[in-house]
């Protein structure tokens, strides 16, 4: 049974936090930063979580026709937003997959990334079965750990099921060995962190060609054939040496995109796996590994359909998209990683009716809002009575996707006064070009010059508020400026 | 149509307490002193008044629910009091309740007063709160000025008008408003301002600076109404009639429909129509002598001219720059100071506005006061976002005219 990867995209947060304004912000305590000191890293916005990554990087990833395939949801990370309460189910209700769908979060090691990858090729084996698989990672950090700037934010997605697709399995192996280069335990937000040299040594180096050469025999394939070699590790020159370990070409060790995002935490592998698709061609040999309490190991061989098969966005446009950021303060305040006087605007109660929310759950997660059956006219939210004046019909409502629907800006404003964890609030009247408007929020706005009237804008499914007395949050969606530099060239 | 309220109510007294920041006043302070004054005014006793609708929009801030509140802090004798809200034209609603009451017979003698005590929030602004379950999920996170900074965008979109050019006009309607204000004993803000002040403030929400939004402070206001008939049997003479009370309310055609351009009020226009149709006037222009409108932020003041058909539409800046709405200009806007120089305690607002066109037209303006005393005036409240809201529009006059 012949199974494959049949859509892939990620998605890159705009923000890029300059290294050295870091590693200069702390050298007076760590002056070894410094090493760390160059390039840039992506970091999300204060409403972006691995979640909303995930979802992005799905909605780049896949064509409408794509969507209806779907019949499973894997989400992979180590930073969900929820310890209980499914977040692939959010994920799900924000694409409006509908109930029909198998849906798990895969986390708990920095390889679930490829776990989650491996279980939906093997479900695909199996049961024939499509399964999306998506992935977010935004790990707090403490100030002044390296991890801080070697680490990024960014999600990725997988279309899995039968069939070659883009790139088919050739071969994989997994091995568990319970090698703590670093852990989490319940209720702490940071990692705690080996020595480097240790997990170099005795982990990357000895566990990874293990898992490799396993995977390699499983699909009858020589180390010398592999034409891009993805492994994830943030450490300078290891992927290089596990490549002279395992007889793979130096030339076929890709990027680890270290200088232009930072490392994705679990689901970095998949990052290099997408840009890898971006950049091959047809019939070459990938080898993605993954490593965290063992190690997984896969290999595809592309097909022709990448010829057409390609994101809305690839990597290349999301990371040449980046806005260069220095300001590390704004960085430590919207992860909370300083206290900050919020103000008493801020304390306003956002308790959420889960009644409410249920209830709601299509028009607030998926956007659904309503197309009048009498007139055509699209309103959002669905009500009752159509909303146009020369109709008003009763109970004439069908459900609208108002999620991918091209808009531009009817009114907007730059709001100093109501509280926004990134002020100022920026929000408006958005126009929907077949019909419809709403009041939205707008987000990843980095200059008031971006907004005019009659601007294009798209929507994006963010984190509208959070609720730090209880630890939930809400989503909902937000208008975000098209980049014309880029956005026109990617399919509609 | 119905016929209408036109000359069936007669203002019989009306109070207003100082407003500003009332530190050491509770709400009840503030509603015994417009009322003491109202009372004084229309020269009767308490117990005379049959009915009471009582005005607060933000009541968990102060005085909590019901009518209670005013019943106790007044000791009214177990008559009728009803408390209504309605965002920003709570003050108005009041009044047409006590109007109504009358009209229908139900009442010889009511009143409606109106309160709000808004600086106990520990921090300058309106109040910050829920709007709704529901609504908190999908709402942008929009603030009062946030709301109405948005005319600006889609005024200039729409009327093809450069944002300084914008930027001016607004200016100078606070910069009248202020010398309004500072000749009202009564205002909060009494500081005459400089159109230089006012550009080069600091910015609340774009394009709206500091000077371009109104105080927020604490305030009562109230008016005790009957028919001529009783307040001619009074002794009252040159009575002030109620010519109309309406009021618009936004049915969501403005937040989901593409057929509102964001630029104007669709419940002012509507609101104003049938206003000046119960009133009997054919062109508002020159029958208005004095306009009392909502002026929370600049912008608002100024497509409410266009709106209430004083303007043409697309031209209410020429006029405002010409001077048309200044104290001394042909239909003068807030000659009390306005919202402006008040502030907003938001159930007193509309009584306050008709406090001052009661007071010109009797010829008590003190300092302020027309050169010849205003034969009608309007009134205009404006509850909610430009997107949805709540518009009243009151219009009262010499009786006769």
């Amino acid at each position: 049974m012949t199974v494959g990867i049949h859509a892939f995209g990620a998605y890159i947060p705009k923000a890029r936090l300059q290294r050295e304004v870091m590693a200069r912000a702390y050298s007076w305590f760590n002056p070894s930063l410094a090493s760390l000191g160059q390039g840039e890293r992506a970091i999300a916005n204060w409403d972006e979580d691995a979640l909303t990554m995930a979802v992005e990087a799905a909605r780049n990833a896949l064509t409408p026709q794509q969507y209806r395939q779907i019949d499973g949801l894997y989400l992979a990370s180590t930073s969900l937003p929820f310890q209980d309460r499914q977040n692939a189910g959010i994920a799900a209700e924000a694409m409006h997959l509908g109930n029909d769908l198998h849906t798990m979060d895969i986390t708990g090691s920095q390889r679930a990334g490829t776990s989650a990858l491996l279980t939906a090729l093997q479900i695909a084996v199996g049961n024939r079965r499509n399964t999306l698989v998506i992935g977010g990672e935004k790990r707090q950090t403490k100030a002044s750990s390296p991890l801080q700037l070697t680490a990024g934010d960014g999600g990725t997605a997988l279309l899995v099921g039968p069939g070659e697709g883009v790139a088919a399995l050739v071969g994989y192996a997994t091995l568990s060995v319970d090698f703590v280069d670093h852990y989490r335990g319940q209720n702490q937000p940071f990692d705690y962190v080996w020595e480097e040299r240790w997990v170099r040594d005795e982990g990357f180096l000895k566990i990874v060609p293990n898992a490799v050469r396993q995977a390699l025999s499983n699909g009858q394939v020589a180390a010398s054939e592999i034409d891009h070699f993805c492994f994830p590790s943030p450490a300078k020159r290891v992927a290089g040496m596990l490549a002279k370990t395992l007889g793979i070409s130096d030339s076929a060790v890709r990027d680890n995109l270290q200088g232009r995002t930072g490392e994705a935490g679990s689901i970095h592998a998949l990052l290099m796996l997408t840009h890898a698709l971006e950049e091959a061609t047809p019939g070459q040999l990938i080898l993605i590994a993954g490593f965290g309490q063992g190690c997984d190991a896969l290999l595809f061989r592309t097909t022709e359909q990448l010829l057409t098969q390609r994101p809305m966005k690839d990597i290349k446009q999301l990371l040449s998209a980046g806005c260069p950021n220095e300001n590390y303060h704004r960085y430590l305040a919207i992860n909370d990683l300083v206290t900050i006087e919020q103000g008493l605007r801020a304390e306003v109660d956002k308790q959420t009716g889960l009644t409410t929310l249920y209830r709601n759950r299509e028009m607030l997660l998926g956007l659904i809002g309503g197309r009048c059956e009498t007139c055509d006219t699209l309103q959002y939210p669905k009500s009752n009575l159509c909303v146009n004046p020369d109709c008003g019909a009763l109970n004439t409502q069908t459900d609208h996707s108002f999620s991918n629907m091209p808009c531009k800006v009817n009114s907007y404003t730059a709001d100093r006064l109501t509280y926004s964890p990134d002020p100022p609030a920026y929000y408006g009247m958005v126009q929907f070009d077949e019909g419809g408007r709403a009041m939205l929020d707008f987000t990843d706005i980095f200059s008031d010059s971006e907004l005019s009237v009659g601007q294009a804008m798209r929507l994006m499914f963010r984190v509208k508020d959070y609720d730090v007395t209880r630890g939930f949050r809400r989503y909902f969606w937000k208008a975000v400026p098209i980049d014309n530099a880029f956005d026109n060239n990617g399919k509609p | 149509m119905a016929k209408g309220i036109r000359d069936k109510v007669a203002i019989l007294g009306m109070g207003c307490s100082k407003f500003g920041e009332r530190w050491n006043d509770n709400a009840e302070d503030l509603m015994v002193e417009s009322f003491s004054e109202a009372l004084k005014d229309a020269g009767i006793e308490k117990d005379q008044i049959e009915a009471a609708w009582f005005s607060t929009a933000i009541e968990e801030q102060h005085v909590g629910k019901s009518g209670i509140p005013l019943a106790m802090a007044l000791r009214l004798p177990y008559i009728p009091v009803t408390r209504v809200e309605n965002f920003c034209a709570s003050g108005s609603e009041a009044f047409r309740g006590a109007v109504y009451a009358v009209a229908s017979g139900a009442a010889d003698i009511a009143l409606a007063l109106g309160v709000e005590k808004l600086k106990d929030t520990g921090y300058g602004g309106l109040p910050q709160r829920s709007r709704g379950g529901l609504n908190d999920m999908y709402w942008s996170n929009m603030s009062a000025p946030g709301s109405f900074a948005q005319l600006a965008s889609a005024y200039q979109a729409k009327h093809r008008v450069s944002k300084q050019d914008l930027k001016q006009a607004m200016a100078h309607i606070s910069v009248k408003s202020h010398d309004n204000g500072a000749k009202n004993p009564k205002a909060h803000l009494r500081k005459p301002i400089t159109e230089e002040q006012v550009l080069n403030a600091p910015m609340i929400a774009e394009p709206l600076g500091l000077f371009d939004c109104c105080g927020v402070s604490d305030g009562s206001a109230c008016a005790i109404v009957t028919t001529p008939d009783i307040a001619a049997g009074l002794g009252k003479k040159d009575l002030i009639t109620v010519k109309a009370l309406q009021l618009a309310v936004s049915n969501g055609t403005e937040v989901q429909h593409n057929s509102w351009d964001g630029s104007y009020f669709m419940t002012t226009r509507a609101a104003s129509k049938r206003a000046y149709q119960e009133a009997g006037i054919d062109k508002p222009r020159t029958a208005i002598d004095l306009l009392e409108v909502h002026d929370c932020f600049s912008v608002t003041e100024l497509v409410t001219m266009e709106d209430l058909y004083i303007s043409p539409e697309g031209e209410a800046i020429n006029d405002v720059r010409d001077g048309f709405y200044d104290s001394d200009g042909k239909v003068p806007c807030q000659i009390d100071g306005g919202l402006k120089c008040f502030g907003h305690p938001i159930g007193a607002s509309g009584l306050r506005m008709l406090y001052e066109i009661y007071l010109q037209m009797q010829g008590r303006a003190g300092d302020r006061q027309r050169a010849h005393d205003p034969v009608l005036g309007l009134t205009h409240n404006l509850g909610g976002f430009p997107h949805q809201n709540v518009c009243s529009v009151v219009i009262v006059g010499q009786q006769g005219a």
